[in-house]
């Protein structure tokens, strides 16, 4: 039990995963799906900023009182990784939506099933 | 100079796609050219560095004189040459193909073709080059971002396949990267080599496996693994020719390379095998892509689609040798790559050729085809044998290396699986080799009298049927001299 309490966040974003991975896969709407995938990235985020975190740590710049102990600093590996992630997110989400304005000029709708039947015309 | 190649060759990719950029705004015609000369220099500088390599041995590139465990490194060994040599050439031959058949638009319309293929085969290249785990997702991510650009670019439909194929590649770069972050946690380090000697003390550990099957499930969504192959029909086949070829060719097979490279250099195979028999499961996968890929691509009406779904079934015999795990099967996987990398593009170029020429797409309208255009059904033909296996073609030896390794793990059903797919092929390309020489309709013919491509259109073809032929007979070089270096010692 005493786990699950320290370790709630790591609950809190598999929920986010599935519900991303429910938006993208179970939702027919595609802005629905875009919606989706953010909240799937965001949950990974998380995981990485969670992850990355240590009790007692402070920020990586080395403080003369600490001393060069790396025990009293964070590794801030993961929040870079995690920044680049965020960039590679944002990129992603742009060119969805410039495809959803493509889709949309052209169907007049986002809704996937009656993409599917103009698609067919 | 020579030491700082290994770096130079996606720099001079990315620095060309910006020319090609700026170019677009003066003449639309000199972009074409600046990618053209930015993809044969990437190609000169890989030729290179691959006679180095051999020369010397693996190279290790420092970024900033930072050494690896901390800084981020380039490592090539003659693997990495093999896979680079094939991004580079094939993008370099792709790219000669003219705009306008190529790409389905006019060179005068407003969109940056040229900078977007260059940024592609950087984002490979990349990927291949890499040395670390994390700059492989962003490599990765680069060169998605570009396809799903490039994509769109064939119509409304290609959109909508687009943005399939954005949501499911999402899905598995995001799988790549929460896999990472396990292996990240459980070790401390994202670098190959480092986690390669960290991994066997922590190698019970549930997060290993959690993170090695979540990374090899992101890969197998984004090079269409067989139950993740959704996305590909439809995306491959609204893409304009000269991108369904770059996409069949070279971009499926690098997230198929980089696999391979995960469980031969990072979880190797012997300590995985204790653990979880991933390579198996993998492997099992790829022949049951193979049966149907090649079972739906029988049952097209649509050339290009026909091409799409045999994509599927030709990304199941690389997965297939990968499942094999002997030196033999892992040959005969990898030297697949080259070999599908030259047939796939040859025969999409030949498809988007014909539906520009003659406006042909479907199937049935083949007949007498092989009268009209002899030197580009020629080309065709060599590739489609070549799609079949018969020797001396490209196609034949990376099979044979995958019998071979079959036997050598005593596993009848994968050669089971080798034969059945040979017929199968046979069927579909026998089928359309019959129509293409048979005598078409009289009146059609005499109108259009042996009327063959132009010949910018014809080069690019030509010379990767040429290459298709020749490939047999540098195979044993390449085979004895780059592969069997590093799979060797499996």
């Amino acid at each position: 039990m005493t786990d699950i309490t320290i370790h709630y966040s790591y609950i809190i974003i598999i929920i986010l995963l599935a519900i991303g991975l429910y938006g993208m896969l179970g939702k027919r709407n595609l802005i629905k799906k875009c919606i989706g995938l953010t909240i799937f990235q965001t949950a990974i985020f998380l995981f990485f900023i969670e992850g990355g975190l240590k009790d007692g740590g402070t920020v990586p710049v080395i403080d003369p009182s600490l001393g060069v102990e790396a025990i009293n600093y964070i590794n801030p590996l993961p929040h870079v990784m995690i920044l680049t992630a965020i960039v590679v997110s944002t990129a992603t989400t742009g060119v969805a939506m410039a495809l959803l304005l493509k889709i949309y000029r052209k169907y007049n709708s986002l809704e996937e099933d009656v993409i599917m039947e103009r698609m067919k015309e | 100079m020579i030491e700082h190649l290994p770096a130079l060759i996606p720099v001079s990719l990315i620095l060309f796609a910006f020319l090609a950029g700026f170019l677009r705004l003066v003449n639309p015609r000199l972009s074409r050219y600046s990618a053209i000369l930015g993809a044969l220099t990437a190609f000169v500088f890989s030729i290179v560095v691959t006679i180095d390599v051999l020369k010397n041995g693996s190279i290790s590139y420092h970024f900033g004189n930072w050494p690896p465990p901390y800084g981020i490194e380039f490592v090539l060994d003659t693997l990495t040459c093999f896979m680079v040599l094939v991004i580079t050439g094939i993008g370099s031959t792709l790219l000669m193909f003219p705009t306008k058949p190529g790409f389905m638009i006019d060179e005068q319309q407003q969109s940056p073709l040229y900078t977007l293929v260059l940024l592609l085969l950087t984002g490979l290249c990349g990927m291949v080059l890499s040395g670390d785990l994390f700059n492989v997702y962003v490599f990765m991510e680069i060169s998605s971002l570009t396809t799903f650009a490039l994509v769109s670019l064939g119509g409304p439909k290609a959109a909508v396949a687009s943005f399939r194929y954005l949501i499911m590649a999402s899905i598995g770069a995001c799988c790549y990267l929460l896999g990472l972050g396990f292996i990240f946690f459980t070790v401390g380090s994202v670098n190959m080599a480092d986690v390669l000697q960290l991994l066997p003390a922590v190698y019970d550990s549930p997060s290993i496996i959690g993170g090695a099957l979540l990374m090899i499930t992101g890969l197998g969504l984004k090079m269409a693994l067989f139950p993740f192959h959704t996305w590909l029909p439809d995306a491959h086949s609204y893409a304009p020719p000269i991108v369904a070829a770059l996409l069949a060719a070279v971009q499926i097979e690098t997230s198929a390379y980089i696999a391979i490279r995960l469980l031969l250099n990072v979880f190797t195979p012997a300590l995985m095998s204790d653990l979880l028999p991933i390579t198996q499961i993998i492997g099992w996968l790829g022949a049951a892509g193979i049966i149907f890929g090649s079972v739906m691509a029988i049952a097209q009406t649509n050339f290009k689609r026909m091409l799409a779904y045999s994509t599927v079934a030709q990304v199941g015999f690389v997965t297939l040798g990968l499942g094999l795990a002997n030196p033999l099967g892992m040959v005969g996987g990898i030297l697949h790559i080259l070999a599908h990398a030259l047939m796939k593009s040859c025969l999409f170029l030949v498809a988007g050729s014909i539906s520009h020429h003659s406006g042909i797409t479907n199937i049935q309208d083949f007949q007498g085809l092989g009268r009209r255009m002899p030197w580009t059904m020629a080309a065709f033909t060599v590739a489609a044998l070549s799609m079949i296996g018969i020797p001396p073609t490209a196609g034949f030896f990376s099979k044979w290396y995958l019998l071979l390794g079959s036997l050598d793990n005593n596993n009848w059903v994968f050669l089971v699986v080798i034969l059945a797919s040979t017929l199968l092929n046979a069927i579909y390309f026998f089928r359309l080799i019959e129509k293409i020489y048979s005598p078409g309709d009289a009146q059609v013919e005499a109108g259009t009298q042996s009327k063959d491509l132009p010949k910018n259109m014809l080069v690019p073809i030509i010379i990767l049927a040429v290459a298709i032929l020749l490939m047999g007979a540098v195979s044993v070089w390449l085979v004895n001299n780059l592969l069997m270096p590093v799979v060797g010692g499996l």
